[in-house]
This record gives C-alpha cells, sequence and structure tokens, in this order.
C-alpha cells in the first residue's frame, strides 16, 4: 500500500479531550501520524489540504461494540461493508464482538478477521474473543492464546454463562492474563422469553417482560465476583437506573469497573415499542423514562464512560415477522456521533465531554492509545460539520443493514472527513 | 314538476293513502285473499304501511324489512349508518304478502327486499304497493297499487315523516329531510 | 397516531386488530350492528348475501376450534366463501415464513384475512404487510388482544344491562396472560364503565396493570363485592410453563366462583367465561349452569359480532353518498 500522504487540517476547531485541547488550529499529518500541531514543522510539504474552517476536528471515534457478521453471516454484513460505513460516521476504531460463526474463540479466526480490515482498510477493528469456548457458557476459552494473537478483551456476548462457578473461574483466568471482560449484564431466568421491558408498554401490548431486575440482579453477581477475583470488568451497555446506582457505588468503593451505554438508550423508552415497532426491539430492552434520565446522567457523570453504537445491522427478513420473533438490534454505526451531539443539544452534556464519551472514554476502557489526537497519535481524525442539519434516510446508508428506528430523524452535525491512519478514507460530498 | 321543489302535506299524503287502501281492498278480493301479511321497507316504506296496516285492519302485525344486508352497492358505498334489524313477527309460509315502500325506481330495493323474504319463508304470494311510482326501472318490477306517477328521472322524491308525512318533489334526500317540519 | 392502523382516512374499519384507541361511538356502532345480524340466526335461511362473492381465509397458527367455527359461521352468514388453514400443521413448518404465506393467499384473491397466532403484534404484523384491499381481523394474537371476543361480551353485557356506565364489572383469574382480560378492559373503560376490577394472584397480575385503567384485588370476596358483572378467565394450563399457582385446588378455593360467592355480587349480577369452562378450577358447575350464567348466551352472539365486525371492515370507504 502506498505511504499514507502528507495532509494538513487548516483552521478547524481541535477538540481534544484525552489532552483537554479546545482550540482553533491547524494540524500536521505524516505517515501515518500526527506530525504537528499549531506550527507548520520546517520543511513540511503538505500534499493534501483539509479547509477545515467552522468545522470540528476530533479523534476518530472509539466504538466498543459492534457486531461485523463477518464470518459466518455475511447475508447481514461483512468487514468491508461495515467499516465503510464507520468511516462515514467518523468511527476509526471498532471492537467485533465474538458472536460470530465460527466464535472468535481461536487466534486463527482472529486472523482472519484482522486480515478482512486490512484489506478493508478503512478502520481499525479489534476483535474481543470469547470468554468460554464456542460461547457455550461451561468451558473456559484460551484467553492466553487469544490475548497473544492480540484480542484486547474478552467477553460472552449476550450468551449466559452455566453458572456463577463457571463465571468466577472465566474472571480469575482472564485475569490471570490481566485481560479485560465484557459483561452483558442478564439473568437468563429472569428474562425468560421476554422482548421488551416489563412495563406499562408491554403490559398494554401483551408482550412478554424483561423486568429490570434482570440485569440488576447480573450487575450485583457480576460486582461481587469482581471483587472476589480482582478481575477487570466492564459492563456492556446497562440500561436500568438500578444497576447505574449500583455501579457508582463499586466505583465508590475503588472497584476497577467501568460501563457503556448504546446511543439509542439515551434517546428512546419503552413508548417507542408502541404499534409493535420492531425497529425499536433490542436488548438490552429499552426502559422507561426515569431510566433514560437516569443513563444521561451517569454519562454525564462520567460512571458510564463510554457511548457505543451496539451496532447489529440485520438483512430485512429479520424484521419482517412478528415483534417476539423479530432479530434485537439496530444497524447504529451511522447514528453514533449523530445521537452522541444531539446530547449536546439536550444539554446533557458539554460539546467535550460528548466527544469524550465516543473516544478517550472507550479508548481508556480498552486501555488503547486511540481517541487521542497528541503528537505522535496514530492519524485517526473525525471532522464534522457542526452547523449542518441532515435527515437521515435509508438511501444514505452505507452499512449493509437498514435497520433503524432513526430513519427520518433530523440531526445537527454531520461528518465532513474521516482520516484512517492519515488517509482520508471518507469525504461527504 | 321541473326544476321547482313542490311538496305534498300531510293531508294530500293521507288522501293518497287512502286511494291505495282502497285498492288495495278491491285486489284483495278480486283475488279472494282474507288475511293478507302486510311488510314495510324501512324507513319511508314502513311509514306508509303503518297507515295501510290501520286502515286495511290487518291481523298480524306489521312486518318491517331493512334491506341493507341484501343491497347491491354494499361494496361500493358502505353499510347504512344504522341498520335496524328487520322484524317479520309471523312465519311466511304460504301467506299472501302485501310489501310496501314509499318510492319506486329502480327497483332495486324491492329485488334486495324479496331476496330478504325470501330467506325468511316461502309466500304464496307477495304484492308490491308504492306510494310513488317514478321512471327509471333497471329491473323488471312493477307494483301491483302505486298512489302517483312522478315523470321524468332527474326529480328526486322524499317522504318525510313519521308524522307527519309529507311528500317532497325536486329535492335532494338531504335536503327535504332538513327542512322537514316537525 | 396510535392504532391508526385499524381506520381508514374517514375513521372507520379497516382492520379490527385491537379494541385500544376505538371510540365509544366506533365500539356502539359494532354493537348496534350485531344487534340487527342477531335476527339472522333465528330465520329459515341463516344467511344474508351482503358478503357474497367474497373470499375469506381463517389463519390459525394456533389451534382453536371453537373461535374458528364461529368465525366460520359468521363468515357463511354472510355468504362469504371461507378458506379454513391450519397453518400450525403445514406451512411453517416447511419452512415458508408468515409474509410467504400471506403473498400466495393475496395471489389466490383473498379478501379478508382472519389470524390466530400465539405471539403478540401478529395480526399487527400482517395488516401492516398486506396488500391494500386486504382486511385483517385479529382472532387472537399471544398475550396482546383478542377483540371481537371482547366485543360479544361488551354485546353479552348490552343485551342484559342496557347501559355501561353504571356498571362494576370483574375480571378474575389468569390477567398476565390472557388476552381476552386485556380487550375487555380497553373495551369496557371504551364504554365508560364505573368501574373495572381485575382479581388475580400477584403471579399472574402485571405489575402495571393499573395504567389500563382498572382497581386490582387480590382477594375475591373483596373483589367481586357488588360487581354487576362477573367475568371468569380461563387458567391456560398449557400456559403455565412456571409456577404461576401452587395447585389448582388452592386456586380454586382462593379464586374460584362457587355459588356461596355468588351472594357477594349484585342481586342482578351476570357470571360470563370466554369458555372452555374447567370445572371445578375457575368456577362450580352449580354456577356455570346457573340461572346467574350466560355463558352459552356468548357463543350465540358471538356469531352475530364478527359478521358485524368482518362486514364492516368490507365495506367500502364512506363516500359521503346517499343512501
Amino acid at each position: 500500500m502506498k505511504a499514507a500522504p502528507r495532509t494538513a487540517i487548516l483552521n478547524g476547531r481541535l477538540i481534544d479531550p484525552a489532552n483537554a485541547i479546545d482550540e482553533t488550529t491547524d494540524i500536521y499529518v505524516a505517515e501515518g501520524r500526527i506530525l504537528a500541531i499549531g506550527e507548520r514543522p520546517p520543511g513540511f510539504e503538505a500534499e493534501f489540504f483539509i479547509d477545515a474552517l467552522d468545522k470540528i476536528v476530533c479523534p476518530g471515534l472509539v466504538d466498543l461494540n459492534t457486531h461485523l457478521r463477518e464470518p459466518g453471516q455475511e447475508h447481514k454484513a461483512t468487514i468491508a461493508s461495515e467499516t465503510a460505513a464507520a468511516a462515514k460516521a467518523g468511527i476509526t476504531t471498532l471492537c467485533c464482538a465474538p458472536d460470530t460463526d465460527p466464535v472468535i474463540d481461536t487466534p486463527a479466526v482472529i486472523e482472519l478477521i484482522r486480515r478482512r480490515a486490512k484489506q478493508s482498510g478503512k478502520a481499525m477493528v479489534l476483535p474481543i474473543g470469547a470468554l468460554t469456548q464456542g460461547l457455550g457458557g461451561e468451558i473456559i476459552s484460551e484467553m492466553a492464546a487469544l490475548k497473544e494473537a492480540g484480542c484486547v478483551a474478552v467477553s460472552n456476548v449476550h450468551r449466559p454463562l452455566k453458572n456463577t462457578l463457571v463465571e468466577r473461574r472465566a474472571l480469575e483466568y482472564a485475569a490471570t492474563y490481566g485481560l479485560l471482560v465484557f459483561l452483558r449484564p442478564e439473568d437468563q431466568h429472569l428474562r425468560d422469553n421476554g422482548c421488551v421491558h416489563e412495563g406499562p408498554v408491554a403490559t398494554r401490548l401483551g408482550l412478554p417482560g424483561i423486568p429490570s431486575a434482570a440485569e440488576c440482579v447480573a450487575v450485583a453477581r457480576d460486582l461481587a465476583l469482581a471483587a472476589q477475583t480482582g478481575a477487570r470488568i466492564h459492563f456492556r451497555g446497562i440500561s436500568a437506573a438500578t444497576s447505574l446506582r449500583m455501579i457508582r457505588r463499586a466505583q465508590g468503593d475503588g472497584l476497577q469497573v467501568s460501563a457503556d451505554v448504546p446511543a439509542h438508550q439515551l434517546h428512546l423508552t419503552e413508548l417507542d415499542v408502541d404499534q409493535f415497532n420492531s425497529q425499536c426491539h433490542v436488548m438490552p430492552p429499552l426502559r422507561t423514562l426515569q431510566d433514560r434520565q437516569a443513563l444521561r446522567e451517569g454519562v454525564a457523570a462520567g460512571v458510564i464512560s463510554a457511548i457505543c453504537s451496539d451496532h447489529q445491522p440485520h438483512e430485512p427478513d429479520a424484521k419482517l415477522v412478528p415483534f417476539p420473533s423479530t432479530a434485537p438490534g439496530i444497524s447504529a454505526l451511522e447514528t453514533l456521533l449523530p445521537l452522541t451531539l444531539k446530547l449536546v443539544e439536550d444539554g446533557v452534556l458539554s460539546l467535550s465531554d460528548a466527544l469524550a464519551r465516543v473516544t478517550a472514554g472507550p479508548a481508556a476502557i480498552l486501555g488503547i492509545a486511540a481517541g487521542r489526537l497528541g503528537v505522535g497519535n496514530s492519524a485517526d481524525i473525525c471532522i464534522f460539520d457542526p452547523e449542518r442539519d441532515w435527515t437521515f434516510t435509508e438511501d444514505s446508508m452505507i452499512s449493509a443493514g437498514h435497520n433503524s428506528p432513526f430513519l427520518g430523524w433530523r440531526f445537527t452535525g454531520q461528518v465532513t472527513h474521516t482520516l484512517f491512519e492519515g488517509r482520508i478514507v471518507y469525504r461527504h460530498s | 314538476m321541473m326544476g321547482e321543489a313542490q311538496a305534498l302535506g300531510s293531508n294530500e299524503v293521507q288522501d293518497l293513502i287512502a286511494r291505495i287502501a282502497n285498492e288495495l281492498r278491491t285486489d284483495l278480493s278480486q283475488r279472494g285473499i282474507l288475511d293478507p301479511v302486510m311488510i314495510g321497507i324501512h324507513t319511508g316504506g314502513v311509514w306508509v304501511a303503518e297507515r295501510l296496516h290501520q286502515i286495511l285492519g290487518i291481523r298480524e302485525p306489521l312486518g318491517s324489512l331493512d334491506i341493507s344486508f341484501y343491497r347491491d352497492d354494499f361494496t361500493r358505498i358502505g353499510m347504512h349508518p344504522l341498520v335496524r334489524p328487520s322484524s317479520i313477527p309471523f312465519s311466511l309460509e304460504d301467506r299472501h304478502v302485501l310489501l310496501v315502500d314509499d318510492v319506486l325506481q329502480s327497483g332495486r330495493t324491492v329485488r334486495a327486499a324479496l331476496n330478504e323474504i325470501f330467506d325468511y319463508g316461502r309466500p304464496a304470494s307477495v304484492a308490491l304497493v308504492t306510494l310513488v311510482e317514478r321512471d327509471g326501472r333497471e329491473l323488471p318490477i312493477e307494483p301491483k297499487v302505486s298512489g302517483m306517477r312522478v315523470e321524468g328521472c332527474d326529480n328526486r322524491v322524499t317522504l318525510t315523516g313519521p308524522n307527519p308525512l309529507n311528500l317532497i318533489i325536486g329535492q335532494t334526500k338531504r335536503e327535504a329531510r332538513a327542512g322537514s317540519p316537525g | 397516531m396510535r392504532n391508526n392502523l385499524q381506520l381508514n382516512e374517514q375513521g372507520r374499519l379497516r382492520h379490527f386488530l385491537s379494541i385500544d384507541g376505538l371510540d365509544r361511538a366506533l365500539l356502539t356502532e359494532i354493537l348496534d350492528t350485531a344487534e340487527s345480524f342477531a335476527g339472522v340466526g333465528e330465520r329459515t335461511v341463516k344467511k344474508v348475501p351482503l358478503l357474497r362473492g367474497k373470499v375469506i381465509a381463517n389463519l390459525f397458527f394456533e389451534t382453536s376450534t371453537r373461535t374458528r367455527t364461529t368465525f366460520e359461521l359468521a363468515a357463511k352468514r354472510l355468504s362469504a366463501d371461507v378458506l379454513n388453514l391450519n397453518i400450525g400443521t403445514s406451512s411453517t413448518t416447511k419452512g415458508e415464513t408468515l409474509l410467504d404465506t400471506l403473498r400466495n393467499l393475496e395471489a389466490m384473491q383473498v379478501d379478508m384475512f382472519v389470524v390466530r397466532h400465539n405471539e403478540s403484534g401478529s395480526a399487527h404484523f400482517i395488516a401492516q404487510h398486506a396488500a391494500p384491499h386486504v382486511s385483517v381481523i385479529n382472532a387472537g394474537d399471544g398475550r396482546h388482544a383478542h377483540p371481537t371476543q371482547a366485543m360479544l361480551d361488551m354485546f353479552t353485557i348490552r343485551r342484559h344491562k342496557g347501559e355501561f356506565h353504571h356498571l362494576k364489572v370483574a375480571i378474575v383469574g389468569d390477567i398476565l396472560h390472557s388476552r381476552v382480560a386485556r380487550s375487555q378492559i380497553a373495551a369496557l373503560n371504551s364504554l365508560g364503565v364505573e368501574e373495572v376490577r381485575v382479581i388475580a394472584p400477584r403471579t399472574l397480575m402485571p405489575g402495571d396493570i393499573r395504567a389500563m385503567g382498572v382497581h386490582p384485588y387480590t382477594n375475591m370476596e373483596e373483589g367481586i363485592r357488588g360487581a354487576d358483572v362477573v367475568i371468569m378467565l380461563r387458567l391456560q394450563r398449557e400456559r403455565m410453563q412456571g409456577a404461576f399457582i401452587p395447585s389448582e385446588h388452592e386456586y380454586f378455593r382462593l379464586f374460584g366462583l362457587t355459588e356461596r360467592r355468588l351472594d357477594l355480587l349484585h342481586p342482578e349480577a351476570i357470571v360470563m367465561h370466554p369458555g372452555p369452562i374447567n370445572r371445578g378450577v375457575e368456577m362450580d358447575s352449580a354456577v356455570a349452569d346457573g340461572k346467574r350464567s350466560v355463558i352459552l348466551q356468548q357463543v350465540t352472539f358471538g356469531i352475530a359480532v364478527r359478521m358485524a365486525v368482518m362486514s364492516l371492515c368490507m365495506q367500502a370507504p364512506d363516500r359521503g353518498g346517499e343512501a
């Protein structure tokens, strides 16, 4: 591949929360890295100029959870299609959940994913390893090998572990190798066959409900086991106010625990399921207005230090069945930044804090050098026009999955350029 | 009778009904029918039938038909907003039926009424009685007795009631019933 | 814009999916229309030609002989042609999707689907994807709704009680899993009854049931006291996957309708049940067959109510022309 060009990004408002920078300045990129900020380095001749006047320049977004569907479910999406969508959305680093087919429980699968991502060349794909073999929930995976192959974390995704003893052993083993563990907190028995939040809407529509307790019980259990084992755990996608309170308390007690929330949980509630809108069928389910408010406060306070897309592209047929049988999930890469910026509009948090939740926050959870624009860092850059109004439409989607409850929403702030390792991988036309 | 609306007051309508009753008596005796039954078609037909029923002193109570479920234009114009149940409080088997409607034009209402009557049983005969007969028949249906004839197809004829009965010629049914006295 | 799916631009019924969002005038129109159909069953020829030439498909993904039979009879009394499809045992086992089944039937020029399915929202789903000329009637979807059952119950209540506004109605049993209860609650509230009470142990009562405009009771005696109408729900044994109740014996002791408990009701009260009854679980035989029971009338009225709903859905949009 040709070397990344020398690029000058001029007159943009640089917001780099990791380095506490918010100023109008110039950025110079060479060999895929940030060469300088402010003064043009002597002898620097740019091959490309990007006029960023009135635009915001921030680190490329880091997304803690996406389902890229490859290998195994290429009828839904591929690494090529989804990294292209990520580029359009300003996302330059994405974690790929291990529920592929085969699951990410061997170095060979990791190798395959990395190769595909490299071919596509639009974003950094970080495979998350399976916590148990085949995600079966019984036999712990070869975590040491997975780590050596490049896994930054392990997870059993939404699949239940057989019992608390398996969880204890898995956490202990992960801790042995310093591996971060992503936990999707859910008690499978309390969840039962539920598909929406157990509340007034579920009662009226007669949809089997999932009580908030299904999540909170699991959070309590996982916190106890984290304290017991010393494992570094991260709660993937919390939905209930009570979970948030427990996590805040644990953080206050000094436990190394973090949490993220999918962007849609900060905007939608159980009420959006009305009329059996299967685009709002998500796991964990959309909960109450009070839960949404608590989650927003948790994001603002930093208890929740990352907002992720929880990207789950589907083929149209996956949603063309009665609500309870529809596949849960949203094709969400392309709404991650817009929904995060909407929080600023709604007065939930400052622009700099909002951008931190999709850049430095998730990068810190993973312990990687992404999500920051210091000199020497990889030139993964998102440039967006904060004033531009646009409507999210199906035609404009790059992702292979068009399943989104946000189609037709109006947003302010649109990505104009994305640079990955110094190359322009997306330019708004 | 062109253009301008014209009305028959309740006395004139009563006279019409009395004349029909007389003709019916003659017809029944000619046919040797002693104990006929009478059925009115909702809504105007029932009003006329109530009076004929009384004048003729018919033994069985008056029957009524709402032919909404038998119309041939249901899928085009939909259900009548207020369908009243049909009520035939006697057996129709081998009876002589006097079927009463207010206005006969296309004949489709009577066709529907005949269908409904036969779903209740097999009468010995059915004779049609109408207050007003108009041009514009679309089916081979003719009244045995009718009170008056209105020429031309453009005029609308509306009976308003039930008390008093007025006959309005040359207005739409809605206009006529909106302006109906009482 | 809730539930506009089942109404056309003039606010008339296009589909009949749920009581939710239907106002009193529309429910009353259904009851009035059913009243005029009620006489049809008493005549020599028990049918009217209203839907002659129309094809109605009974799509039952969940078996129910009784409901299917009354829909079939209602369709036949309207002179429609009826297709009975027991999908539970054919297409889906062959891997055909629900939409495939739908498209195939549409290709056979079916005008109306009567749908029963074990998943909540399936009737809405089918209505959303059906061709524009096709009407969909929900004959029970999961726990969500069973609106024709609710309307036949309302018809039965109106026949016995006349007006709705002064009535106290108690619904007893498995509220949690009951689509019948959900539709009844919506209908009773839309028709403006004085009070709807639901009576069940906490395991069979949704936690948020008050939001549906009802008063929950866990004590049978308190709940039925002074009620004008008592509706006993069927305890669906096949739905009892978990331990919702310890035993049928204890359920009957605490929630069964006995002759002794009848004394607590209003002296003129009626007793209803959507059927089929589990005698000795929901009620005594003496109650089921007693003078308060209107259970068999519910079955009879069910045909007229379904005729009314079918014909109202099948009529063309009201073009404001003269009748």
